[in-house]
């Protein structure tokens, strides 16, 4: 009747897994209850969580971000103590519980914080910098958002339910075949990845066909800003590459649930097959990551100089540049596996050759601030910091791209430290770069800066503290994944990192505590204007936050920094559009579509992962329902009457005419 | 559609020296939708490659167990490849009859599409079933396994659009040509023929190759 659930199923005999679940449980019931008892619930029901609006998506997507990284977070300080007493001894974690975290830990930071992360933030701006009213197919894009939910619950119910994978974030076979992971830990892996890269790769075609063939009027591809061009190469990558680990994962599924021999040690089974496909997905994923906050930087470091981006084209043949190479070098993730000399080198060769287009972006955005009036403003300190921290990353990257260093520092702490130095230096610095930069556009009030610039400093001093260690540990010959250790050579180092990790820590809080401020002087903070960076894209040219309907008119664009070019205009002109007529807009109706099937889609993914399957069934016949009552409906769209968008323009332009004559007196 | 603006209007925009093609703004539904359909489409035949790419690689590993010129028979894989060829060409057919609005060809056409698509897949399991029967099932071997999930893989989609197709059927019947059911009429068709070109593929590589070594 349950498959393989049982009792044995809870850890009663772990504590802190235990402790751990148990708090997430009562906080998520206690918000409940206090949603439910303050009646917000048809508020969040109809405004947010049936919402096919793309800046309400935007902001669920950057919410549960935040959310996991907080349990990302507690894993990696978890590890790291573990690390700093783990020597000589048996630390306090035992061994299978470790091995757990750092594959949980991985998993989550990439899929669940990182992706959707920069998923959200392009969902939020892309359609406002392209002058149009919302993604190609919006209803789909809230399903996509509540199926990466669904991953996520998912792996969360893996703490209290049954296991995580012991496997790493990649679960290479043999390890997580069956006869080397009996339990369900891998299989919760693999279904919470399954059910949210569909997510993922709904994303990817929305977006890849919002910036194809949705622009607005004389949103020329040279006209596009930047970031619309990082999100363009990003999308591509996932639509290429999410399939490939589709079927990987698929491949590994079909091993562990029905006997097949993909990946196994008998009957033919091809363990390096896995290497190539997993990578010739996982390269590609890097870059998926750091290319949206590349275009995060590119904007927010011409808004701050003051200044349009320099050397334009070339940053966009650099984005095209990365995108294709990046599907050309997975291979320098298994150099030490035996694939030869000339194979080595060669994609040693083409690994560093990435760094040529990166470089031409670093150039680009330091020459877009040389002689600008730079304003160090927080989105601003993030974006010199990841300079800073993404150039060491880069050099040890290139570093791990020469075969012979590779044979030393492969699955070192060398690596550990590598990869962190790009993912949290790039894309995480992005994000919170691109956070800062928004927020005001998302919530109409700018985030307090003081609390700002304290959490850039302390995670931008934490991240070295923590980070630079491992470095030399990895040279001193300390390989990843380690429980316990007996090299005292390695000891101080280890607690350097622990300490470092609760400076990063600090920053953490910091960043809430800055939240927490900014909403209670929201008032104070509030941006009437929509404008309050003196922005150049179109997404500062409508109110903050936006109306449902983004631009009462569709936008005409005459050149590069779209709104840049109008407000110049307009300082001679005085504001162009209100004579013309206001017509009346229709915009897609809500749809509980998204939630519902991703309600579906975690009873079916749960009944896999422990083999009950009168629920798979179940959940899957009603995510197929959902769809076709989805189909079946006759009014997908409502009208906003003219006069409505008339009046929500109008307070919007007496604003922006006091700022233009402020301007103008200045 | 595209508007010309002359040298004058470029002044804005340093870089342009001349003429300058304009953005005409955002294209129109029916374009959307199938552009992002042809994106999937796209996303889906990556997926298949890796099956391919998997095939390629473990088509030598049979561990004793059969090769594939022992196992596939020429005549089935020719009937099967007739119906998925013909059914193309149905649901060509029904496409065209939506788009002049006629009801009684439309569902012909699906009709017909729905049939062959149903005769291949009743072959393709009778194909399946005998082998397991055999004792040649996908864990007999890693090349059986590679076999089982590339043609099994292409099967689970025409399963999925037979299914789609009778929920097309059923959308014309009770909501008629309306311009959103055309608009899935459409990428329906799509799908139908992408799989086609995968069996193509499937074809070549499983079964013509498979049959010569
Ligand atoms: C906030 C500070 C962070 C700290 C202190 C930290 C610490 C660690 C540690 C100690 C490990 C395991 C090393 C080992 O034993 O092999 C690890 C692994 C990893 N981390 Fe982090 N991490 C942090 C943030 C992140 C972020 C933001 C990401 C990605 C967005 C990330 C991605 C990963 C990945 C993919 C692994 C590999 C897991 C595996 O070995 O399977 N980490 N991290
Ligand atoms: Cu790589």
């Amino acid at each position: 009747m349950l498959g393989k659930l049982d009792w044995s199923a809870i850890p009663f005999d772990q504590p802190i897994p235990l402790v751990a679940g148990a708090i997430v449980l009562v906080a998520i019931l206690g918000v409940l209850a206090w949603v439910v008892v303050k009646g917000h619930l048809p508020y969040l029901w109809h405004e947010w969580i049936t919402s096919v609006d793309h800046k309400r998506i935007g902001v669920m997507y950057i919410l549960l971000a935040s959310v996991m990284l907080l349990r990302g977070g507690s894993d990696a300080i978890m590890m790291r103590i573990q690390q700093a007493v783990a020597y000589q001894s048996q630390g306090y974690l035992p061994p299978e519980h470790y091995n757990q975290i750092f594959s949980a830990h991985g998993t989550i930071m990439i899929f669940f914080v990182a992706m959707p992360f920069v998923i959200g933030l392009m969902n939020l701006v892309v359609p406002l910098q392209l002058g149009v009213r919302d993604v190609a197919f919006p209803t789909l894009n809230s399903v996509g958002f509540w199926l990466t939910a669904t991953g996520a619950l998912l792996v969360n119910m893996s703490l209290v339910i049954g296991e995580f994978a012991r496997t790493g974030w990649l679960a290479f076979p043999p390890l997580s075949e069956l006869s080397y992971s009996p339990g369900v830990g891998v299989d919760y892996y693999a279904w919470s990845l399954q059910i949210s890269g569909v997510g993922t790769l709904v994303a990817g075609i929305n977006l890849v066909t919002t910036v194809l063939k949705l622009r607005t009027k004389g949103m020329n591809y040279l006209r596009m800003p930047m970031f619309c061009w990082t999100t363009l190469a990003s999308n591509l990558l996932i639509v290429a590459a999410f399939p490939i680990l589709t079927a990987t994962l698929a491949m590994l599924l079909l091993d562990r649930y029905l006997g097949f021999h993909f990946f196994t040690n008998e009957a033919g089974g091809n363990v390096m097959m896995f290497m190539n496909l997993i990578w010739a997905w996982g390269h590609p994923e890097v870059y998926i990551l750091v290319l949206p906050a590349f275009g995060i930087f590119s904007e927010v470091v011409s808004t701050f100089s003051g200044k349009a981006l320099f050397g334009y084209r070339s940053m966009v043949l650099a984005t095209m540049a990365i995108c294709v190479i990046s599907f050309m070098v997975w291979l320098h993730h298994f150099f030490t596996m035996g694939a030869g000399p000339d194979v080595n080198a060669i994609f040693g060769i083409a690994s560093m050759i990435i760094a040529i287009p990166t470089g031409v972006k670093i150039y680009n955005w330091l020459f877009t601030m040389y002689g600008g009036r730079i304003r160090f403003a927080t989105p601003m300190l993030w974006s010199v910091g990841f300079m800073v921290t993404f150039i060491i990353g880069g050099l040890t990257g290139v570093l791990l791209a020469v075969p012979p260093a590779d044979f030393v520092l492969h699955n070192s702490m060398f690596l550990v430290a590598h990869f962190h130095n790009v993912i949290i230096g790039g894309v995480l610095f992005g994000a919170f770069a691109g956070f800062e930069y928004w927020f005001p556009k998302a919530f109409g009030f700018r985030l307090d800066e003081r609390w700002g610039k304290a959490a850039f400093w302390f995670t931008f001093v934490g991240f070295f503290v923590t980070f630079m260690p491992l470095y030399i540990v990895g040279m001193l010959g300390m390989t990843r994944r380690m429980q316990h250790y007996d090299v005292a050579a390695w000891r101080p180092w280890m607690i350097v990192a622990a300490i470092g990790m609760a400076v990063l820590t600090i920053g953490v809080i910091c960043q809430i505590v800055q939240l927490v401020v900014s909403i209670r002087n929201r008032e104070a903070l509030r941006d009437r204007t929509g404008d309050p960076w003196d922005g150049r894209s179109l997404e500062w040219a409508t109110s903050s936050p936006p109306p449902v309907f983004n631009f009462a008119f569709n936008p005409d664009v005459r050149g590069e920094d779209a709104y840049w070019d109008m407000k110049a205009r307009a300082q001679q002109q005085s504001l162009e559009h209100d004579k013309r007529e206001y017509r009346d807009i229709e915009m897609p109706r809500n749809s509980p579509t998204g939630f519902v099937c991703a309600f579906f889609a975690t009873i079916m993914g749960f009944a896999l992962i422990w083999h009950i399957w009168w629920m798979v069934i179940l959940g899957g016949l009603g995510a197929w329902a959902t769809f076709v009552v989805f189909a079946w409906r006759d009014h997908d769209e409502y009208v906003i009457p003219a006069e409505e968008v008339a009046a929500v323009d109008r307070v919007n332009l007496e604003e922006r005419r006091s700022l233009v004559s402020m301007a103008g007196t200045v | 559609m595209a508007m010309i603006a002359t040298a004058g209007h470029a002044q804005a925009d340093p870089h342009h020296i001349g003429v300058v093609i304009e953005h005409p703004g955002p294209a129109p539904k029916r374009i959307v939708t199938a552009y992002g359909f042809w994106i999937f489409l796209l996303s889906d035949i990556v997926m298949f490659s890796c099956f391919f790419a998997a095939y390629a690689v473990l088509a030598g590993q049979t561990a004793g167990g059969p090769k594939g010129s022992e196992i596939f028979e020429q005549r089935n894989v020719a009937i099967e490849t007739v119906c998925l060829l013909l059914s193309s060409f149905t649901c060509g057919m029904a496409s065209i009859a939506a788009d002049m609005r006629n009801r009684f060809w439309f569902y012909l056409g699906m009709s017909v599409t729905c049939a062959l698509g149903l005769i291949f897949l009743a072959i393709e399991f009778r194909e399946f079933a005998d082998l397991v029967a055999r004792g040649f099932g996908p864990s007999r071997s890693a090349f059986l396994t590679a076999f089982f999930s590339l043609v099994g893989c292409h099967g689970l989609h025409v399963s999925a659009g037979v299914l789609w197709l009778l929920t097309m059927m059923a959308q014309v019947f009770a909501k008629g040509f309306r311009a959103d059911v055309l608009r899935r009429v459409m990428c329906f068709a799509l799908f139908w023929h992408a799989l086609d070109i995968v069996w193509v593929g499937v074809f070549s590589v499983v079964y013509l190759l498979g049959s010569g070594a």
